[in-house]
């Protein structure tokens, strides 16, 4: 009985562990892209509070909080109080399978990537559900681009995974970033470069993030399925959204960049150094560097048309990744890559 | 055979990179934007802010209410009423200025025949009533008593192209 009660809490200790540095890390990462916004618009970006505007995200967190929770007569209120939590639930619970290191993993479990996968499709639910549940038309449009972009890039995101597990042999993440150790050239975003671009760019599309943000679409349907959401509500979708960007950059490095691996490792000289070996910081590093291809997209690229992300997604991505299966296929045979 | 090439260079995503190094050129430019309360941009000694009444050096105020800045303002934002001192000079006894109505176009400045009026570089000043709006006599000559070194200044300055 203490047994098991020491193993709950050490669990629930350890989950602690990764949902305050990831919510601190949204935090920053909100702050991040106004300052790369803003530079990238050749302006400053917050920079009164604090430091450089260093405590701006909490301020943030302080308005938010003591804002008035409106809920519309005409909402189905359980709904509407349920769906920014449904969105916000898979987002944090999808971070149990992400391994920081191979010894730094909350659940290693076999189906990892498979449960990333379902989660991340769970997310959907809690957009669709809050468009529908506001009772508002702009909401609910926002809501049914949502489900119908999520569907859409799922298919292609999924496929380019197949290439990943096809040459690693694997649905263990451990496992995927280890069959991918020796270098920079080893690692699958070469012999999987078309998946891998797909991969991002539908990740891109499945956080509904600039340039396809048309659930959001403020010129047409001001702020879609959220348009009804106030206060925390609001920021606890906020938090979903920018958690998925967050997991979604972890996974590209984690499947595609080699995780934890160092890039130098095999170079003689910085072998033993903490440039050449494998460690927490590498993984960090990359997904700081997708976490800032999010927002240098976002300064770069205007919105899709509606139609153009449905005939990006069908006709250009399915294709292609079904394509590149077949070459991974054949790399997995000759013995050129993977296990 | 055009049409390939295209969609080979779309394919190639090279207008999306071409777009992310414009941005990412901006990024590390360097940005004009002031932190404002702490940067300013330099005035010009011509500026027109805030009104101002002038002094002589002796004391004395400059103003002998010939009203040349009341008749000339264009949005009759100045109220002048005189009478004679008992050393028989002209002096005003009200001098009101409604600053909402001003459009500080600088008339009055250039009319006053003793640089009595002015309009001081003062540009960062608020109303916390409706009834401060209207500034009077004292409160103009007390602006020109506090900022007379910067006023004078700012006229040596630009002296040589009056």
């Amino acid at each position: 009985m203490i047994d098991q009660l020491l193993t709950l809490l050490w669990t629930m200790a350890k989950i602690l562990m990764i949902i305050f540095p990831v919510t601190i890390a949204v935090a920053y990462y909100t702050y991040f892209e106004r300052k790369v916004l803003g530079y990238m618009h050749a302006r400053r970006g917050p920079n009164r509070i604090g430091p450089l505007g260093l405590l701006q995200p909490f301020a943030d967190v302080v308005k938010m909080l003591f804002k008035e929770l409106i809920v519309p007569t005409n909402a189905s209120k359980f709904l509407f109080l349920l769906a920014p939590l449904l969105s916000l639930g898979p987002a944090l619970a999808a971070w149990a399978v992400v391994p920081f290191d191979d010894w730094l993993v909350l659940a290693d479990i076999d189906a990892g990537l498979l449960l990333i996968l379902a989660l991340t499709s769970m997310g959907v639910y809690g957009i669709l559900l809050g468009g529908w549940a506001s009772n508002s038309k702009y909401a609910l449009l926002g809501g049914l681009r949502a489900a119908a972009q999520t569907v859409s890039y799922e298919i292609a995101m999924g496929f380019a995974l197949v290439g990943v597990i096809v040459l690693a042999g694997t649905l263990n993440l451990t496992a995927i970033v280890e069959a991918q150790a020796g270098n920079v050239f080893t690692w699958y975003w070469l012999p999987l470069l078309p998946l891998f671009v797909i991969y991002f760019v539908s990740g891109v599309a499945e956080t509904n993030r600039a340039p396809f943000d048309v659930a959001e679409g403020e010129s047409e349907i001001v702020a879609g399925f959220h348009v009804e959401y106030s206060g925390a509500g609001f920021a606890v979708f906020f938090l979903a959204e920018y958690a998925n960007m967050i997991l979604i950059s972890a996974l590209a490095s984690l499947l595609f960049m080699g995780g934890w691996l160092s890039p130098f490792a095999g170079i003689p000289v910085v072998g033993d150094t903490l440039l050449g070996e494998g460690g927490v910081h590498w993984f960090l590093l990359k997904t700081a560097f997708f976490c800032f291809l999010f927002l240098w997209f976002r300064a770069t690229f205007p919105r899709y048309r509606y139609d153009q992300i449905m005939r990006l997604g069908w006709k250009v991505f399915i294709p292609i990744t079904i394509v590149w299966i077949m070459v991974a296929g054949v790399f997995r045979v000759m013995g050129w890559f993977g296990a | 055979m055009q049409a390939v090439v295209r969609y080979l260079k779309s394919l190639m995503l090279m207008e999306l990179f071409r777009g992310m190094a414009l941005t990412w050129r901006f990024g590390v430019a360097p940005k004009p934007t002031l932190n404002y309360p702490e940067e300013k941009t330099p005035k010009s000694p011509r500026y027109r802010g805030l009104h101002a009444l002038r002094r002589y050096p002796n004391g004395e105020e400059r103003c002998i209410a010939c009203k040349l800045c009341e008749a000339v303002c264009p949005a009759l934002a100045i109220t002048i009423e005189s009478h004679n001192r008992d050393d028989n000079t002209r002096r005003t006894t009200r001098y009101d200025i409604d600053l909402f109505k001003c459009i500080y176009c600088g008339f009055c400045e250039e009319s006053c025949p003793v640089d009595s009026i002015v309009l001081t570089d003062i540009g960062e000043y608020h109303m916390e009533s409706n009834s401060e709006k209207v500034v009077d006599k004292q409160q103009l000559l007390a602006i020109g008593d506090r900022f007379e070194q910067s006023i004078a200044a700012n006229r040596a300055r630009d002296a040589r192209y009056r």
